[in-house]
């Protein structure tokens, strides 16, 4: 057939790894292996693999910091390896997993509010941007300290929260809930449905699968720089090799609901959290009673 | 058993109250407390609740190194921190954080462990064998001659580990020490400290936020909010009864997903005030309990606890 090949994929793909290959130091082993990925604009994505696995690597070539050495990286349509990261920044907000890395401000408010004022947004706006953000993250009592009064956990909160400021189309997290305690991770998980229910693209790295589970449509499993899983979370955490062989652990609810035989749910069945799996459970008994002569 | 500085670890801290200057109120409040050479205590709590300033305490590292008031009492192997100078108390009191490369100055894996026995004043010849063995004990064993600023972030919080235990104290106090690591990380640095613990007659007290390891893995746990000691005793104790389930969640805190589900399935609790609830039922804290909880539940012999 001639013609009209529509473009399917770079419309929809809000970023788009196509065959990447990343080496830090020339006879090293890659860091990123051949790799290619695809998330769709509005689609949240967990990305989870051992440490070294390319994890940090991969979000750095997500929004510019890194260029590929060969396929490529398109972020919004836009070509990694010739927009500008200044450009790119517009598209592509990233919180690092060390926040030391990234805030440099002398309040948190001026933290908070350094993106948008670089993207030219209006001082109002950046205001109420601002208030937003700090209320979303519980950040309202600290915005006047300097960033490095606050402890280790509050540093990461202000680095996720100046990303969000800039209202980028896609939003990345890497490790965003390492050390954080779990008021802490209820927030994180709170600010990922409101970013869902906004329609922002969320792409969130680590090893946290009871955090990322019940929260992402898609998981992503990543070990030695490639792509060694990729499907629905009750999928990927039912694939008992691939997560072995990438030295990651199903959240504890999972693997119990792994050892159960549960009447009415398929043997591959796994639960993603606990409420799945009380409710599991009370299916099954009802259903065993009824059985019962 | 290897020697351990000043012997067996013991921690005894009585009323200890302690408050940063220009704080609106003490970091913690009478806190009394008691580890036994071996044990391995869980500290679990809120950001800000007061667990890193008790453990900075037991090394001494509060008030010397970072200022604060502090009235009570405190030993450590007979020893009293708040009188000590911190270079002594480092002989006995190895202390991981959750933040590696604020731990880091040296050019190399191997330089970075002979730093803290060069302070004790260990021969030469020992130090060559301590540093071998702390990187055996932590599985870095053959990367002594890597820089840290190239290792990975796992690989430097388990070469802090290793630098605490190289001067081989009879306690360690861990702060977050999982905070950037895997799960294979995690496993790694929880068995170490139980063998540290049981095998070798130290004390153990970890801050940690996986509060599955810590149930499956921790003599005692203890719970600390605003400062104050709000539970401490066996993790099934701690935090497998219904009550407790809700008591931890009011405070911002969680229970092992598996206790979680049998309170769930168990129904709600006794409530506030004396009732005729299941006083005495036990949820599971551990996978091993759940699956075995689950099973008296099927067969309808246990169906409430």
């Amino acid at each position: 057939m001639s013609g009209v090949v529509p473009e399917m994929r770079p419309r929809d793909a809000m970023l788009s790894f196509d065959a990447v290959r990343f080496t830090y130091q020339r006879d090293a082993p890659s860091a990123i292996d051949g790799l290619s990925l695809e998330v769709a604009a509005t689609e949240v994505v967990g990305i989870v693999g051992a440490n070294g696995s390319g994890k940090t690597t991969l979000v750095k070539l997500a929004n510019g910091l890194l260029r590929p050495d060969s396929g490529r990286v398109t972020v919004d349509g836009l070509d990694t390896g010739r927009a500008p990261v200044r450009t790119l920044a517009a598209h592509a907000g990233l919180a690092f997993q060390n926040p030391n890395h990234q805030l440099f401000a002398a309040t948190v408010a001026e933290e908070l509010a350094f993106g948008p004022r670089n993207l030219g947004v209006p001082v109002d706006e950046v205001e109420s941007r601002v208030g937003e953000v700090a209320a979303q993250l519980g950040l309202d009592g600290v915005l006047e300290l300097h960033p490095y009064r606050l402890g280790l956990a509050t540093r990461k909160l202000v680095a996720i929260g100046s990303v969000l400021t800039m209202r980028t189309p896609l939003v990345i997290l890497d490790e965003p809930t390492t050390g954080q305690d779990h008021a802490t991770v209820r927030t994180l998980a709170g600010l990922v449905a409101a970013l869902r229910g906004a329609g922002r693209t969320v792409v969130i790295v680590g090893h946290d699968t009871s955090f990322l589970a019940p929260l992402v449509d898609r998981l992503v499993i990543l070990a030695a720089g490639r792509v060694t899983a990729d499907g629905p979370p009750r999928l990927v955490l039912a694939d008992d090799a691939a997560i072995t062989e990438a030295g990651l652990e199903v959240p504890q609810i999972t693997d119990l609901s792994r050892r159960l035989d549960l009447v009415g749910r398929p043997g591959a069945w796994r639960a993603l959290s606990v409420g799945e799996l009380a409710d599991a459970i009370v299916d099954s008994e009802a259903v065993e009673s009824e059985a019962r002569p | 058993m290897i020697g351990l500085n000043g012997g067996g670890g013991t921690i005894s801290i009585r009323d200890l109250t302690v408050r940063y200057p220009g704080a609106p109120g003490p970091a913690l409040t009478r806190i009394t407390l008691d580890v036994v050479a071996g044990e391995l205590v869980g500290v679990i709590g809120l950001t800000g609740a007061g667990r890193s300033t008790l453990l900075r305490c037991v090394a001494g590292i509060v008030p010397h190194l970072i200022p604060a008031t502090v009235s009570g009492s405190i030993h450590v192997t007979g020893l009293d921190p708040l009188v000590e100078p911190v270079g002594t108390m480092a002989g006995r009191v190895g202390v991981v954080l959750d933040d590696p490369d604020s731990q880091i100055s040296q050019a190399t894996v191997a330089d970075e462990i002979a730093l803290g026995l060069e302070s004790l004043g260990v021969p030469w010849a020992e130090m060559v064998v301590r540093v071998e063995r702390a990187l055996e004990e932590v599985g870095l064993a053959g990367l002594g001659d890597r820089s840290p600023a190239t290792i990975s972030g796992g690989e430097q919080q388990r070469l802090a580990i290793a630098c605490a235990m190289a001067m081989r104290p009879s306690v360690l106090v861990m702060d977050e020490p999982t905070a950037n690591l895997d799960p294979a990380g995690c496993s790694a640095v929880f068995g170490l400290a139980r063998r540290l613990s049981r095998d070798e007659g130290r004390s153990v007290l970890i801050a940690d936020q996986d509060v599955e390891r810590l149930a499956a893995t921790a003599d005692r746990l203890m719970v600390l909010d605003a400062g104050r000691i709000v539970a401490d005793g066996p993790p099934g104790a701690v935090l497998g009864r219904p009550q407790t389930v809700e008591a931890l969640a009011g405070i911002g805190l969680r229970v092992p997903q598996v206790t979680e589900l049998a309170a769930r399935l168990a129904g709600p609790g006794p409530g506030p005030g004396p009732g005729p609830g299941p006083e005495g039922m036990v949820l599971p804290v551990t996978m091993g309990e759940a699956v075995a909880w689950l099973a008296r539940r099927a067969a309808g012999t246990d169906a409430v606890g």
